[in-house]
């Protein structure tokens, strides 16, 4: 190739990129990704880490169960959830529903990203739920006893000052997720393979690359995410930061 | 004011007999004391009255009232622990009120109930500090507003000032017993200081292994031990024991005089050699090697010249010697 065919561009990529009718539902399904997983990993990662704890029976059994999603792969995870659970016709949430009548969803058709969603936090649940599970064991006996004697019911106890004792953990959960979950792309990539309701700016930048052969406006994403991280870890770490200086 | 009875209580943990058939009142209005050796069932047995353990057998009444269905909450208890066990990322205010507010109190009532105790306690200042920015006593004085504020019908502490120093704690020990006895409040207190049951109490309980050996006022449980064992651990120094040909001339198996109740006699029939002297500036401690190498302590003067390695004699005041038996049961009190 001709040096002549490398002209500096200016700032014409990321105008390609921004008026790219791609790039901003991307943006949004990154965002809204990033939400979901973090919803329900933390909030049922808390139920589980609640359970866990008082659990008296097969506790360690239980504990191998939540823990092992964490060790599969994200694409054998995607394709489990694609053919065992997901199938509309022949997976095990369509035989749920029609056990009660229901016609099955359609996951990847009709809720793509909301199905990923689920995927994802299945993954993620395990590490939110261990660490929220060790700071649970971290909570002073003697301030429980001492909040059931002032007469609080185990829902006060939990509000008042369990919930406080894990905001830092949360806090922690809250950023390495974050981070992680800005590039999830096996995921997409084994079950719907992009289109526009479920391709995060992770996915665009490959597809820039791999169907449309366009490398500026795919290394233009690239910047633009490699922004978006910082921006969300400059807003994260100075969240959490606060949270542990408290 | 409420008196707390407990008719035979026993607790396990495991094979453990933590509590062994324990009858014990604890009157109305007056400032119990269960002190004992480590591990020999006091926090325990607060923790059967508090309701945060169950009871394996026997009863427990306050007020009359049995106990064994009744929730910690609902006994109207207040607690203070050895940890203070503050809510930490509650302000001072809010963990005085955190019993209120979880009772739904009307906030401006909560708020003049903090503030009272806050006054009483000369917390009112610090108010608005998280736990975390607090001095050892002012923890433990929010600790015990935190119990206040419920108006319980009794107080127990748990060591509540085995973490300060040795100044704070006698102020402490003197600010808490003046507390309970102005607002006339059923106390139960544990402690392993037999120094701070002394002083403090109404009542002595003295525990060993689960068991109860003797109960009494402070004076009565010094001058007449009913054992061996509540004689050795109450009073400091420790009382001193002697067995063998000069305990039979006593008729006794065993004989114990405490350090005070020496004197200094050169025809004294306990001849020794001085081994260390504590100076304590008002008065010395004498630890003394007898001829038969039994170590004693006496309580001399500081103007006695003692130095180690000197001889030394003495006579016990033949008045103030208590004798026991081979079960070391004490043979003078009925
Ligand atoms: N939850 C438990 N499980 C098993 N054993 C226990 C439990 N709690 C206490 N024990 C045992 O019961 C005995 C009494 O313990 P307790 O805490 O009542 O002693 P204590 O008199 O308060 O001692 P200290 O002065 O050291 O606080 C100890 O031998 C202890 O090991
Ligand atoms: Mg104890």
């Amino acid at each position: 190739m001709a040096e002549s065919e490398h002209e500096f561009v200016g700032l014409a990529n990321y105008l390609h990129l921004v008026t790219d009718p791609g790039f901003l539902p991307a943006l949004g399904n990154t965002l809204a990704l990033i939400a979901l997983v973090l919803c329900i990993s933390i909030g049922l990662g808390l139920a589980l880490a609640l359970l866990l704890e008082r659990a008296v029976l097969g506790r360690g059994v239980l504990r191998l169960l939540v823990i092992s999603p964490f060790f599969v792969m994200p694409p054998v995870a995607a394709l489990i959830w694609k053919n065992l659970l997901m199938q509309p016709t022949s997976g095990f949430f369509a035989w749920i529903a029609s056990l009660f009548g229901v016609p099955p969803i359609d996951w990847f058709a009709s809720a793509p990203l909301i199905a990923i969603g689920l995927i994802v936090a299945w993954q993620w649940l395990p590490f939110a739920c261990l660490i929220l599970l060790t700071s649970l064991q971290s909570f002073d006996r003697e301030q429980r006893e001492a909040a059931q004697l002032d007469g609080a019911s185990a829902l006060a106890i939990l509000h008042h000052l369990v919930l406080p004792h894990l905001a830092r953990p949360m806090a922690i959960i809250l950023m390495m997720e974050t981070i992680f979950l800005l590039s999830v792309f096996a995921e997409i990539f084994v079950t719907t393979g992009g289109g526009r309701a479920s391709t995060n700016l992770a996915f665009l930048v490959y597809s820039q690359v791999m169907f449309q052969y366009d490398i500026g406006v795919a290394s233009a994403a690239g910047v633009v995410a490699v922004i978006l991280a910082n921006v969300i870890a400059f807003f994260l770490v100075r969240a959490v930061g606060r949270s542990l200086d408290a | 004011m409420s008196n707390i009875v407990l008719e035979r209580v026993s607790k396990r943990f495991g094979d453990t007999l933590v509590t062994d058939n324990i009858d014990l009142v604890i009157p109305a209005g007056k400032f119990t004391v269960f002190v004992g050796p480590s591990g020999c069932g006091k926090t325990t047995l607060l923790r059967l009255i508090a309701g945060l353990e169950d009871i394996d057998q026997g009863r427990l009444l306050i007020d009359g009232a049995d106990m064994g269905q009744t929730p910690p909450a609902a006994r109207g208890l207040a607690m203070v622990f050895q940890s203070y066990a503050l809510y930490p990322h509650m302000s001072v205010r809010a963990n005085l009120g955190f019993a209120l507010k979880v009772a739904h109190t009307p906030p401006r009532d909560i708020a003049a109930r903090v503030e009272a105790v806050a006054k009483l306690l000369d917390l009112s200042a610090l108010l608005d500090r998280k736990p975390a920015a607090l001095s050892g006593g002012q923890r433990q004085r929010v600790a015990i507003g935190r119990a206040l504020v419920r108006e319980p019908k009794a107080f127990l502490f748990d060591e509540p000032l085995s973490n300060l120093d040795a100044a704070l704690r006698s102020q402490m020990r003197i600010e808490i017993r003046r507390l309970q006895q102005d607002l006339g409040i059923t106390a139960i207190y544990v402690t392993h200081d037999q120094a701070e049951a002394m002083t403090m109490a109404d009542q002595i309980v003295v525990f060993r292994e689960g068991r109860i050996e003797q109960v009494g006022a402070p004076l009565e449980i010094y001058r007449r031990p009913t054992n061996r064992f509540v004689a050795g651990f109450i009073g400091s120094p420790c009382m001193n024991f002697l067995s063998g040909a000069r305990a039979a001339a006593f008729g006794a198996t065993t004989i114990g005089f405490r350090p005070e109740h020496l004197r200094l006699d050169a025809s004294g029939e306990l001849r020794g050699v001085v081994r260390t002297v504590e100076h304590l500036g008002n008065e010395a401690l004498v630890h003394v090697q007898l001829e038969d190498d039994t170590m004693i302590t006496a309580r001399c003067t500081e103007d006695t010249a003692l130095h180690p390695g000197a001889p030394i004699a003495f006579t016990p005041d033949p008045a103030s010697i208590h004798r026991f038996d081979q079960d070391n049961r004490a043979l003078d009190v009925g």
